[in-house]
């Protein structure tokens, strides 16, 4: 399951984001380089503003950058088109937002189904696959509920399935642990954690808050749209 | 990729079941007066083409004069036709079925104590061929009672049911003017006609009878003729008028005296008069649709709105632009076909019961119905395509923050 660690699969180098035009120019990366290793847990820290979302997207491949490159397991994604993009999220990304964006009226088995869609599996594939990918989030006895009737935890755990159900080559969280109590929050960086360690999930994750990057193996600091310092608090295995 | 798209929507659209509901309403309505429209006049059209047919099959009608329209006047002048025209008429012009003198007028008929005021027309046996008129009872003229002018005569239902009720008119004694008449045969009601002339109220006569006792003259104001078949119309009018031409000694330079009228020609004034107002009921009723279509774009405008978040979603986990603009442009069609169906149900329910209340045939359009239906399907791809559009270009990230 794990490469080589001098094989990174993420690979930016001078990455350069600006919004406006001549002198009314603001940055949000003013030249980031950042490797991110097969396996890794990976949290990126910062204040607001520093650019941590910003590069979070652009790794996500939904926003475009200036200048600098960007190389995601081979692929120089500088040069894809928009559906090019959008076929590398459909087939190895996976995504969880703070607000959990899950459809409402939708059940959650549904939630979970809508990436296999796309995909084009078949409608009995489909619900096997999201069943599992339920299970292995300990939801599987509320699949129908829909996520008005889901706790902000469980809404978050069923966005982490239809993340995984497609078993993506990296995940990204983008502060998945901001709407929810500090308990919560602990389960879900726990069950992400365990994804990470179990299954060799490559997890990047945007967050303030400290008691939840020290899940990670790995803390880099964004300010001012730079990478303040990158450390290592475990050992990948 | 299309088989997604369905799925998405037809679930989208079942979720929102209301709101859906209130999407296709302007489309039911459009539809449906429209295929309401188109059957009623339809039907109208066909109502008239049977009433005028009800005034004989292949008619051909003689007038002395020059063709005006509706005025008489210079009918007067020219030369009326005299029993001589007939015979040769008769003789010499091929595929004709009959050769009928008319002369009318109206008269007072007067039976026990009532008295009637109706239409008098002398006329001969070939009168009946030409109209297609059945006895109900009694008989038609003899031969003797034609030349002599004998004051017989035969009447229609109408003339029956004032003067004599329910009591059998034939053998009575009718009086007419100054003189009387006997009743020899009755006719069968052949209803009324267009324009709401009843052809029933009618009382039929000998010409001779006629012209010695009431015109007091020799003179046949009008020659009703009746082709074989409808194919042979042309060649007898125009056998017809070769033949009054010569009879009339009309020169080459001279304009005819005499007008020919075609009966089919008055059937395609009328029914096109109608085409034209079934065309124009049904463009009225086809801006109602455009107004629906128009309904149908503003919902999913709105819906594209609200499900800003949902779209936000669906591009972040790879759903391509074209998937989602598919999906909302199926969407949009699936609701505006839903909408035509419906419609022409509603519609052909409504267009039924108005021609079975006001008593027309029905007739059903094929053609209008699959127009409809495609017009609607139509309305879901033109006006679904801007605001599915709008969903699949929206920006992922600013979509996702759309609260």
């Amino acid at each position: 399951m794990i490469q080589e660690e001098k094989e990174p699969i993420i690979s930016l180098r001078g990455i350069v984001k600006s919004y406006g035009s001549a002198e009314a120019t603001t940055y949000a990366l003013r030249g980031v380089d950042l490797d991110i290793k097969q396996g890794e847990f990976v949290a990126i820290m910062g204040p607001s503003g520093s650019g941590k979302s910003t590069v979070m997207n652009i790794i996500g491949g939904l926003d475009t950058f200036n200048s600098g490159e960007y190389n995601f397991g081979g692929v120089d994604i500088g040069s894809l088109s928009l559906d090019q993009k959008t076929l590398l999220r459909r087939n190895y990304i996976g995504f969880i937002f703070q607000g959990f964006n899950l459809l409402g009226k939708t059940t959650a088995i549904e939630n979970v189904e809508l990436p296999l869609l796309y995909r084009g599996f078949s409608a009995h594939d489909r619900s096997e696959m999201a069943m599992n990918a339920l299970r292995s989030v300990g939801l599987e006895k509320v699949s129908h509920h829909t996520p008005g009737q889901l706790s902000g935890g469980q809404q978050q755990r069923v966005a982490i399935a239809r993340a995984i159900v497609t078993d993506p080559f990296i995940l990204l969280a983008d502060e998945p642990t901001g709407n929810l109590d500090t308990v919560k929050g602990k389960e879900i960086m726990e069950l992400l954690s365990s994804f990470n360690k179990e299954k060799g999930l490559t997890i990047v994750m945007v967050t303030h808050e400290d008691e939840m990057a020290a899940y990670a193996s790995r803390i880099i600091r964004f300010r001012d749209g730079k990478i303040d310092n990158s450390v290592h608090t475990k050992i990948v295995q | 990729m299309i088989q997604n798209a369905f799925f998405l929507a037809l679930r989208e659209i079942r979720r929102s079941a209301m709101r859906s509901m209130l999407t296709t309403l302007g489309i039911v309505i459009g539809i449906a007066s429209v295929i309401a429209m188109v059957m009623l006049g339809d039907a109208t059209t066909a109502y008239i083409t049977q009433s005028i047919s009800k005034l004989g099959t292949n008619m051909l009608m003689v007038i002395p004069g020059q063709e005006r329209k509706g005025v008489p006047s210079s009918s007067l002048m020219a030369k009326k036709f005299t029993h001589n025209d007939i015979e040769a008429i008769k003789k010499e012009v091929a595929n004709i079925r009959g050769a009928a003198p008319v002369g009318s007028t109206m008269i007072r008929a007067v039976y026990g104590n009532q008295n009637y005021s109706t239409t008098i027309e002398g006329t001969d046996n070939d009168y009946f061929i030409v109209k297609d008129w059945v006895f109900a009872s009694g008989r038609n003229f003899s031969e003797i009672e034609l030349r002599s002018g004998k004051a017989v005569c035969v009447i229609g239902e109408s003339v029956k049911k004032e003067l004599y009720k329910d009591q059998d008119p034939i053998g009575t004694s009718l009086r007419l003017e100054n003189f009387s008449c006997e009743v020899i045969g009755l006719l069968e009601s052949k209803g009324a006609a267009m324009f709401g002339m009843d052809q029933d109220d009618v009382i039929i006569a000998p010409i001779r009878m006629f012209q010695r006792r009431i015109s007091g003259n020799q003179d046949i104001s009008r020659i009703m003729l009746s082709a074989s078949s409808a194919e042979v119309i042309e060649s007898a009018k125009a056998s017809t008028i070769a033949l009054l031409q010569e009879r009339r000694r009309i020169g080459l330079t001279q304009e005819d005296d005499f007008f020919v009228h075609d009966m089919r020609e008055m059937v395609q004034t009328l029914s096109s008069t109608t085409k034209m107002l079934t065309i124009l009921l049904g463009a009225v009723a086809a801006i109602s649709l455009l107004v629906g279509g128009i309904g149908i774009m503003n919902i999913m405008l709105v819906s594209v709105t609200e499900r800003t978040r949902e779209i936000g979603i669906r591009l972040a986990i790879g759903a391509l632009e074209r998937e989602v603009l598919l999906q909302f442009l199926i969407e949009a069609v699936v609701l505006s076909s839903l909408g035509g169906i419906i419609g022409i149900a509603l519609g052909i329910g409504v267009g039924v019961g108005t021609t079975i209340y006001f008593d027309l045939p029905l007739i059903f359009n094929t053609s209008i119905i699959f127009i409809a239906f495609l017009f609607s399907t139509c309305v879901g791809i033109i006006f679904g395509y801007f605001p599915a559009q709008k969903a699949a270009r929206l920006n992922p990230i600013d979509a996702l923050r759309h609260e």
